[in-house]
């Protein structure tokens, strides 16, 4: 059953191509030599160069950079917190409340969000700036951060934390010796994907930025409005190379370590 | 009361009324929400004591286990420990150490790492530890092992790390929760041995909690038989094959054949008991009063069968017909079915290898027992 039938190659061709089509464009883009973003002039990486010198355009990565690993770093503490309340206490009151709000910003319009933070902000007289921004990604990353430590957490072993208490470590002693290092996988995982939305946030950014805070999703969006520029071609390109370098490292690591595993296991039977 | 089964047994702490028992387990109840797991539980267990919680699953004694280490808190009751009185005390502050069934090593630290676990939150300093890891890992033969991860490790391997992990903190009693349940038969009887040695050597008290009967008559000097929350009956191993207190600790503990009559005569301790097909006369009658109904408990390998008719059909005699056999190499059962249907177990030890005149299906048999070979039970 593993023959190629020109369905499932057609089926796949229209996939990928609905996929990446319109990154390939940009990537390609990027390289143009010429001014119009429309049109190819030859190649050259001069876009590159210049992106350096755009003092706006640096202002807002330094700016996106700053609230992404700030925001990513919290909102990881707290998500884990909520991820070990909900696996950990399964017999409290209110819990299925709970765990509903935990998640519902998932599912919540981004719109709605950024507006109800918004009103928040004002109504407690916060200015709007870096702070409201990371406040703002802290608020809805958390509960992807929470959905990727609680499914570690389901299939953690119980009894390895009873062990580690039974062996006379205090509850705080077998979290930072026993759960942390066994879930870490995840919890790095968690922050990866919180630093990932915020990267791409735009929506919650705009409504909850002020001055001097412009994340560099605002400051694309806003040149876009002017016109599309190869310089903006570039700076998505690299960002396309940091995410997909994180992405191919995750996994190539995960790989090697589970192919070692296999090995080890069947020394061990062996033995 | 004469000595029971083939054993001679010298320590018996349970027998003198000065010793002063080490673990005292009084009136413990555990609740879950409607469903009550230990059920207003006494039990004093002696020091270096190996004693065994025996019952099918859910009869409540893992539950006991977990109350005394300290991750369950008794609803009702007090467990005490030395005298003192462990409930409110947290898991990390008793000096009582577990070997988990599922052996619970950590992932992701080498074999001595985890001995070394619990010496270093007792804050031993360095090299007394490398020291008490070494002898450990001496201990459970596993010296060329240290530096491997337990995923480099066989099952074997495993149980011996989760083991030396468990005692290397000198716990004053360890409790061990299916400790061999996950390996095979083989392993399974060379290390029941092993863990008989080390609790000799170590002079440790171990309460084991196990559903395999074989397990526990092997390595303890006492058996509690638990149901339904609650302890049958508690004695050694001989004491519980040989004189059950009741039908479901007969019927638990190996197999038994229960004829079931009314007592008719009684001279001091023997009685004459009337059952359907058979009349039972046995030495001792325990106290039930004539006209009572009892059950006689007979042992299968009590039991003789014969392919002639005896002299005198007296008591404790029946014929009937060979039902089924199954040969097992050290012993045959046969099975006898009686004229009203009732089918005795019996199980004839194989001494011999030749045979003169083997039994077959549907020959005609009967079955035999001396007056001392069963116990009557009135419940």
């Amino acid at each position: 059953m593993n023959r190629w039938s020109r369905f499932n190659i057609i089926s796949v061709t229209l996939g990928f191509a609905f996929l990446y089509l319109p990154i390939v464009i940009l990537i390609v883009f990027s390289f143009n030599e010429s001014r119009l973003v429309t049109v190819w002039g030859g190649f050259s990486t001069k876009w590159y160069g210049t992106l350096l010198s755009n003092q706006g355009l640096m202002d807002a990565v330094w700016v996106t950079a700053r609230v992404g690993v700030i925001s990513a770093t919290i909102a990881t503490v707290l998500g884990t917190m909520a991820a070990l309340a909900l696996t950990r206490w399964t017999r409290f009151r209110g819990r299925l409340l709970f765990s509903g709000m935990v998640f519902a910003p998932l599912v919540m319009p981004e719109v709605i969000t950024g507006l109800s933070l918004l009103l928040l902000f004002v109504s407690l007289g916060f200015d709007r700036g870096i702070t409201t921004v990371t406040l703002a990604h802290i608020t809805f990353t958390m509960c992807y951060v929470a959905v990727v430590v609680q499914s570690r957490l389901v299939s953690f072993d119980r009894s390895l934390e009873e062990a580690a208490m039974d062996l006379g470590a205090t509850p705080t002693r077998t979290f930072f010796a026993i759960t942390l290092p066994l879930i870490l996988p995840a919890v790095v995982a968690g922050w990866m994907l919180a630093f990932t939305l915020s990267l791409d946030d735009l929506v919650i950014a705009s409504f909850t930025s002020g001055p001097g805070a412009t994340t560099l999703p605002m400051k694309i969006y806003s040149q876009v409005r002017l016109g599309v520029t190869p310089e903006i071609n570039a700076i998505c390109t690299i960002l396309i190379g940091i995410v997909s370098l994180g992405v191919l490292t995750a996994s190539v690591v995960n790989k090697c370590r589970e192919v070692q595993r296999r090995r080890d296991e069947q020394a061990a039977m062996r033995a | 009361m004469k000595p029971l089964g083939s054993i001679r047994r010298s320590f018996a702490p349970w027998a003198d009324p000065a010793a002063k028992p080490y673990i005292v387990f009084e009136n413990v109840s555990k609740v879950f929400g409607d469903f009550t797991a230990v059920d207003d539980l006494s039990l004093s267990i002696y020091e270096r004591e190996f004693f065994a919680l025996l019952g099918a699953s859910g009869c409540g004694k893992s539950t006991l286990l977990r109350m005394l280490a300290g991750f369950e808190t008794p609803t009702r009751g007090r467990i005490l420990l030395d005298g003192q009185d462990l409930v409110g005390i947290p898991p990390y502050r008793r000096p009582v150490n577990m070997m988990f069934q599922s052996y619970a090593l950590f992932p992701h630290m080498s074999v001595e790492d985890n001995i070394a676990f619990g010496l270093k939150q007792e804050g031993m300093p360095k090299a007394e530890i490398a020291k008490r890891v070494t002898e450990m890992l001496r201990l459970v033969k596993l010296e060329a092992f240290a530096k491997r991860k337990p995923h480099q490790l066989s099952g074997g391997q495993r149980q011996r790390v989760a083991l030396a992990r468990s005692v290397a903190k000198r716990p004053k009693v360890l409790l061990l929760d299916e400790p061999l349940g996950a390996l095979d038969k083989k392993l399974r009887e060379e290390t029941q041995f092993e863990l008989m040695d080390l609790q000799q050597d170590l002079g440790l008290t171990f309460m084991v909690v196990t559903h395999d009967q074989e397990e526990a008559m092997t390595m303890s000097d006492r058996i509690a038989i638990m149901d339904k929350g609650k302890v049958c009956q508690v004695a050694t191993p001989a004491e519980i094959y040989e004189a059950p207190n009741s039908r479901f600790v007969a019927d638990f503990v190996g197999s038994v054949n229960l004829f079931e009559g009314t007592v008719a005569r009684r001279e001091g301790s023997a009685a004459v008991i009337e059952g359907e097909g058979i009349t039972i006369d046995t030495d001792n009658g325990s106290d039930a009063p004539a006209g009572a109904k009892v059950w006689y408990a007979v042992r299968p390998e009590k039991i003789k069968v014969s392919a002639r008719a005896p002299e005198v059909m007296g008591p404790n005699t029946a014929e009937g017909e060979v039902w089924d056999i199954a040969y097992l190499g050290d012993m045959t059962l046969i099975h006898v079915r009686l004229p009203d249907g009732r089918v005795v177990r019996t199980s004839q030890l194989n001494r011999q290898r030749v045979v003169e005149e083997p039994l077959t299906w549907n020959d005609r048999a009967w079955i035999s027992f001396a007056r001392d070979s069963g116990v009557v039970l009135t419940r």
